[in-house]
């Protein structure tokens, strides 16, 4: 039951489970006839089976003034249900030395179990019954909320690096709920109740928003199979709920947010741009960012690291990092922590200079090379996790990309120019669609 | 308790091969084409404890230097020639152990095993890397001066082990890093990375005389003996201390524990069964179901037994808010107490062993997992045929020996206990 943002899937590993290098294994993708998505990723090398259920929604959906209610809800759904009272499902799943988990993130909410392969059927019985058949008390509800605030307590409020990033989300989305932190503000977690959660389940979770996605020891005629006997049960409620969030308007004011806190013993720096997605950018733009972003900042062999850090340390750690995957427009964070004299100023102008270098000397075909094989060995590597393979897919399709945009991704990524990697910098880290974070220690305010 | 016959499933163990090299290597293999990857995790005996009383942090600093530079290879070069390759190839340090972790695609077998033999055997350890990694390992310990989690853990490990190796900063201290000399790496290298402390594992598209081959070509010319510092054993101490680090921020983070039960006791695998019981990874453990869905004290709350080479703790910890520390600590310290004294229900007993049975197989569904699990098995000691036996021995675990582990795990109930945070009413 927790939030992810930052550790949210990449397709950038995703991929090509179907790349030129090797023959991925082979997707099924279904629908019922209640409108669920249904996706099998074979995977025979275990007896086992991940059994996942996404929904098209998560914390950007979030009403006015119910910020949180998405992640709440999430806590909620392992409450129990008319037919199966609360801790029967998880205590199914311990029976079998299953894992369960789920996990809220801007765009979509997922349910997940581990378990033997042949105890797919009941996970889906009992996944397909907490769709609709979902009870709440105020006997749960209450002592929930305080588990969540004190989850926010643990994760944020504790952490002055974690409040400096929720700072600089806030500010970098003037309208866009992206702003909103994916557990929510708490003082409004404070104020949620069983009727704004009922409020909530009531809209999204339907069969129309569901996407069931299975991975493991199993083949897609017999996943379909039950999938038609439990989630096919469910009656369509007509058509799939709508999101409406605010959209951002045109960036144009470079913005600083810095924080200073006692328990800061060394400064840190962030700085994000919003940037397209892999849903809004223009073809080949979201792959471009990506191999820019990997050449820019993605270990030691970037150049950041090796500009700021290795050969004329200005730094102990700098990178890139660009999170493709995402409905709306997304962000590209640089990030760094400075060398003991160096001061954040300082390290905002060394990056600043990083990026006029590579516009003024890109890559050369080696460096080029070396930033696609690394990208497209991630696809392999990938296929050795079935959980990994899971969430990409779901993830994937949960922002509304298709089976073929995430099989295609090598391929994709192999077709980046050089003249690409250039153009998307030059467009894109434009210093008006960014805000820079200062961590500092307290005497430095 | 043990009752070896076998259960209605496939065999593990079958599928381990026990190779040894014509350099006389040994290593465990499982063999595997479903995916074009080789996965190789490896452990000298050493780590951390290894480290000098006045210079903490020697073993971290190599171990963050393997891959900065090795044979005809500056640092840059080395980690250009891993991205040309997609290798993965880190090492990482705990108290007993200095461990490698390498996967390679198979089509670059041959350059990526040269590349591990070169950080393994001829690292550069040049000073520009040294001060790097240093002010890295700085860095990182600064951030951590007052970060609660942090806080907790270093006090309670210095009040547990005080005067012992295990109770010293295994990443070393902000101010002795520094001290550390080129000298001191290479002494340590020498007398760690060796033979007859290696235990290695094997897992993917590569057959045992290829393996072989490649095994003896990497670690074959490292010294035949480690020379070892002996650890002495060490109990755990500070047991009905509670120690307060004030900290301002909203949440109290608490870290518990008392001294475990060793993994050769014949009562190990009880207390594995009775530390699920009270703390383990499910949603159904007492902790969690007192301590989170109950009272809405904390959003986690856990325990487990932590096995040193040379100590033995059952730990936990929770974060609760200022005001509930004391009642959250009630809440544990109640559990503690009740199931050290009457032991678990025969109810819980039957679902902790479902449980760990069950879940058995969840280890080994990777690469990298699987070849992890082998490495920390013969790290243990044990044959291969443990991974059939382990499920019969949880499997045979009755109620009297999760009382007697439960008491023998938890006696009293007294714990040590560190706070950070601010915690009132204690």
């Amino acid at each position: 039951m927790t939030v992810s943002s930052a550790a949210a899937p990449q397709p950038a590993a995703a991929a090509g489970a179907q790349g030129a290098a090797h023959a991925g294994p082979h997707i099924a993708h279904s629908r019922l006839d209640n409108g669920m998505e249904v996706v099998v990723i074979p995977d025979h090398r275990a007896p086992v089976v991940t059994h996942m259920v996404w929904y098209r929604n998560g914390s950007a959906d979030d009403p006015p003034l119910k910020s949180g209610i998405a992640h709440f809800l999430e806590h909620l759904m392992f409450k129990g249900t008319k037919t199966h009272p609360q801790g029967e499902f998880s205590q199914l799943v311990a029976d079998l030395g299953g894992q369960e988990n789920a996990f809220t993130g801007h765009d979509y909410t997922s349910y997940f179990q581990r378990v033997p392969r042949e105890h797919l059927g009941a996970m889906m019985e009992y996944e397909a019954d907490r769709m609709t058949n979902l009870v709440l008390t105020d006997e749960v509800v209450a002592p929930e909320r305080d588990v969540v605030l004190e989850e926010r307590r643990m994760r944020t409020d504790s952490d002055p690096g974690a409040e400096l990033s929720e700072a600089v989300q806030a500010a970098l989305f003037a309208h866009h709920p992206y702003g909103t932190p994916i557990i929510g503000w708490g003082h409004e977690i404070e104020t949620l109740g069983r009727e704004d959660a009922l409020a909530y389940y009531q809209r999204f979770y339907t069969p129309e928003n569901a996407i069931l996605v299975v991975a493991g020891d199993v083949e897609p005629a017999d996943v379909e199979k039950l999938a038609r006997e439990t989630y096919g049960k469910i009656d369509a409620r007509g058509a799939p709920p709508v999101r409406r969030r605010p959209q951002e308007p045109p960036a144009r004011a470079r913005r600083h947010v810095s924080l200073s806190d006692e328990k800061v013993e060394q400064p840190t720096y962030e700085r994000v741009y919003v940037v397209p997605s892999a849903r809004t950018a223009e073809p080949g733009e979201a792959e471009a960012l990506e191999v820019m972003t990997h050449l820019l900042g993605a270990g030691q062999t970037s150049r950041l690291y090796k500009q700021l850090v290795v050969e004329k340390p200005v730094a102990v750690a700098a990178g890139a990092y660009y999170m493709s995957s995402s409905l709306d427009a997304t962000r590209l964070w640089i990030y760094g922590v400075p060398a003991a004299d160096v001061s954040l100023d300082d390290f905002d102008a060394a990056i600043d200079r990083v990026i006029e270098d590579f516009l003024a000397n890109p890559p050369g075909d080696r460096e080029f090379e070396r930033a696609k094989t690394r990208l497209v060995a991630d696809a392999v590597y990938a296929q050795d996790s079935q959980v990994a393979l899971a969430r990409w897919y779901g993830a994937a399709l949960a922002i509304g990309e298709t089976i073929e945009d995430v099989s295609g991704w090598s391929a994709r990524i192999e077709a980046v120019t050089p003249e690409a990697v250039v153009a998307v910098a030059r467009k894109w880290l434009d210093k008006r669609r960014a805000v820079t974070g200062y961590l500092l220690p307290e005497q430095a305010a | 308790m043990t009752d070896l016959s076998p259960l209605p499933e496939t065999s593990r163990a079958a599928a381990v091969q026990e190779i040894r090299t014509p350099g006389g290597l040994k290593a465990w293999l499982v063999e595997d084409y479903a995916v074009p990857l080789v996965a190789v995790q490896f452990a000298f005996r050493g780590g951390a404890s290894q480290d000098a009383a006045d210079k903490p942090g020697v073993v971290t600093l190599l171990g963050g230097l393997l891959d900065e530079g090795a044979g005809p290879y500056d640092s840059g070069a080395f980690h250009e020639a891993m991205d040309d390759l997609a290798v993965h190839l880190h090492f990482s340090v705990d108290r007993d152990h200095f461990a490698g972790h390498f996967q390679t695609l198979t089509r670059n077998l041959d350059p990526a095993f040269e590349l591990m033999r070169l950080a393994v055997n001829e690292a550069r350890l040049e000073q520009g890397p040294i001060d790097r990694v240093v002010s890295q390992l700085v860095a990182s310990l600064k951030r951590e001066l007052k970060d609660p989690d942090a806080v907790a853990s270093r006090m309670f490990r210095a009040a547990a082990f005080p005067g012992h190796p295990y109770g010293r900063a295994a990443r070393g201290e902000i101010d002795t890093l520094g001290k550390i000399s080129r000298d001191d790496l290479l002494a340590m290298r020498g007398r760690m990375l060796a033979r007859d402390n290696l235990v290695i594992a094997v897992v993917g598209a590569i057959d045992a005389a290829t393996l072989a081959e490649k095994l003896d070509a990497t670690f074959g010319a490292l010294p035949e003996r480690a020379a070892l510092a002996p650890v002495p054993p060490a109990v755990m101490s500070g047991v009905g201390e509670r120690l307060v680090a004030d900290i301002d921020v909203p949440q109290a983070t608490i870290r518990f524990g008392r001294p475990g039960v060793e993994r050769d006791d014949p009562d190990f695998m009880a207390a594995v069964v009775v530390n699920h019981i009270l703390g383990g990874g499910a949603f159904t453990a007492r902790l969690f179901r007192e301590v989170r869905e109950k009272r809405g004290l904390a959003y986690s709350v856990y325990s487990h037994l932590q096995n040193y080479d040379r100590a033995a703790l059952v730990v936990g910890a929770t974060s609760t808010k200022n005001e509930r520390a004391a009642e959250s600590l009630a809440v544990i310290q109640e559990q503690i107490v009740d199931l050290a004294e009457n032991g678990p229900t025969e109810e819980e007993l039957a679902k902790a062993r479902k449980f760990l049975i069950g879940s058995y197989a969840l280890r080994f569904d990777t690469s990298t997992k699987i070849a992890g699990n082998l490495m920390q098995l013969q790290l243990e000691g044990r044959p291969a045929a443990y991974l059939d036996q382990r499920n019969r021995l949880v499997a045979a675990v009755g109620l009297d020996d999760a009382r007697r582990a439960a008491k023998k795990l938890l006696g009293d109930g007294r714990l040590l206990v560190a706070l950070a945070g601010r915690p009132t009413g204690m």
